[in-house]
């Protein structure tokens, strides 16, 4: 499986039956097709709207009706509409259960860095910040490496940080870990991977149970 | 009878160089496509312009960024807008970004008579550096001033002469809450209907807020299903 569908699908399992969520540009967007069978979510999108189902067809979009990736989707039934203050306050308000985010970097207590590159790259925030800093619970999915091979699992963010001690479970293709309050928790490895393989690739102290960890 | 219906040709006179100009939209939905194209044609200078992003090249308000009209964007996210991000590198173009609900209770308060908000969005972040950080019950929160313009120019689906308006799906967006803090609203609907027949329970906005309408009479093809971003 690709890497991309890979994290996707770990992360779909995450999910559970009425939470709110809200999916970013990305991997998250991908999550939905791999959600578990029964599973009834309310998927939020920043421009407005409660209840997003997949996206639209060919032909069969509407031109009122994207996402704020600006892709074309369908509604669920329950779905509802509304402006950007209300939008924003089920988000800063601690309505939405998950927030399903990539990233440039993550640190070892949770920093996310994902929103700028000094001198390179700042598109601005969008609702990336409000996310990080208020979503009850942040999920970052992200490959493990950046493309030059660099580690984006870090003891300490270098870039300017989107929001600080944010983000409690990362999905990568390789490991899925929890930020604790001791450090970083390698709950599962990749089937495909080794606990040293994680360890090499990952610029942060691993803790990890004794006795086999789980794979997937 | 009160009827704010007005022409395409005397709907941007009001504009003057150096206004503050409020533009709803969220990508396409919301965009009012017409009125941004009016006034690309009367040609007003120096404008700063408040929008959610900077829809894309060719569309949109990019249209009065690529005609220099533009001296200040205050916005959320421009990454759909690559020459606008080149503008922002080469200092063409002065912008501002904010989170964007910041951005919308930033317009909320202006809207509401408020002269600004207090938050803890990103008050440990390099946000922080460029704002002023107060305490409020022993939190640090930054505080962001209140937004309002000259004009607001936004779409809608429905209006009646009055202005009630009913706004489409996600089209919604900061169109709302962008009519409530300017000194002049004009909006460009779909569908005119006579007042008294829609249900006041489905209004979304109502007609006091709303100066002029503009109805259209075309529909570009901006307004519809943009090919690259359909599966």
């Amino acid at each position: 499986m690709p890497f991309k569908k890979k994290i996707a699908a770990r992360a779909a399992q995450e999910i559970h039956s009425g939470q709110v969520i809200n999916l970013g540009i990305g991997i998250p967007n991908m999550i939905l097709d791999y959600l578990p069978a029964g599973i009834e979510v309310f998927v939020q999108s920043e421009n407005g709207i409660l209840g997003i189902g997949p996206r639209c067809r060919k032909g069969s979009e509407d031109r009122n009706l994207i996402d704020a990736g600006a892709n074309y989707v369908s509604l669920n039934p329950g779905a509802s509409f509304f402006d950007s203050a209300l939008s924003f306050a089920l988000i800063r308000g601690g309505r939405v259960n998950t927030s399903f985010l990539g990233t440039l970097e993550v640190s070892a207590n949770g920093d996310l860095a994902n929103w700028i590159i000094p001198g390179k790259m700042a598109p601005g925030i969008g609702g990336g910040m409000e996310l990080a800093q208020k979503a009850q619970r942040v999920i970052v999915t992200t490959s493990h490496s950046t493309r030059e091979g660099a580690p984006k699992i870090l003891s300490k963010c270098t870039l300017p940080l989107t929001a600080r001690a944010c983000v409690k479970t990362i999905i990568t293709e390789l490991a899925v870990i929890d930020v604790t309050p001791q450090g970083l928790m390698l709950r599962e490895i990749a089937q495909e991977s080794s606990l040293r393989e994680v360890q090499e690739k990952t610029d942060a102290p691993l803790l990890f149970a004794t006795g086999d960890i789980p794979r997937f | 009878m009160i009827d704010k219906t007005i022409s395409g040709a005397k709907a941007l006179n009001q504009v003057l160089d150096g206004q503050t100009i409020m533009v709803g939209g969220f990508g396409g939905p919301g965009t009012p496509f017409t009125l941004i194209e009016l006034l690309c044609q009367q040609g007003a200078k120096h404008l700063t312009l408040i929008k959610n992003d900077a829809n894309e090249p060719g569309m949109g308000i990019s249209k009065l960024l690529e005609a220099g009209q533009v001296q200040t964007l205050i916005a959320s996210h421009i990454g759909l807008n690559p020459l606008a991000v080149s503008m922002m590198n080469r200092r063409e173009l002065e912008v501002l970004l904010y989170p964007q609900g910041i951005l919308a209770e930033k317009i909320r308060a202006g809207g509401a008579g408020l002269l600004g908000i207090l938050t803890d969005i990103g008050v440990d972040t390099i946000l922080r550096e460029s704002r002023q950080v107060l305490h409020i019950d022993g939190r640090e929160a930054i505080l962001e001033k209140a937004l309002r313009a000259d004009v607001t120019l936004i779409r809608a689906a429905v209006a009646d002469r009055i202005g009630n308006l009913i706004f489409a799906k996600s089209g919604r967006n900061f169109c709302p809450l962008m009519a409530t803090a300017a000194t002049k609203v004009i909006v460009e609907v779909e569908k005119v209907v006579d007042t008294g027949t829609l249900d006041p329970d489905q209004i979304h906005l109502p007609g006091a807020f709303v100066d002029h309408i503009l109805a259209l009479d075309e529909l570009t093809p901006d307004y519809g299903v943009l090919a690259h971003h359909a599966l």
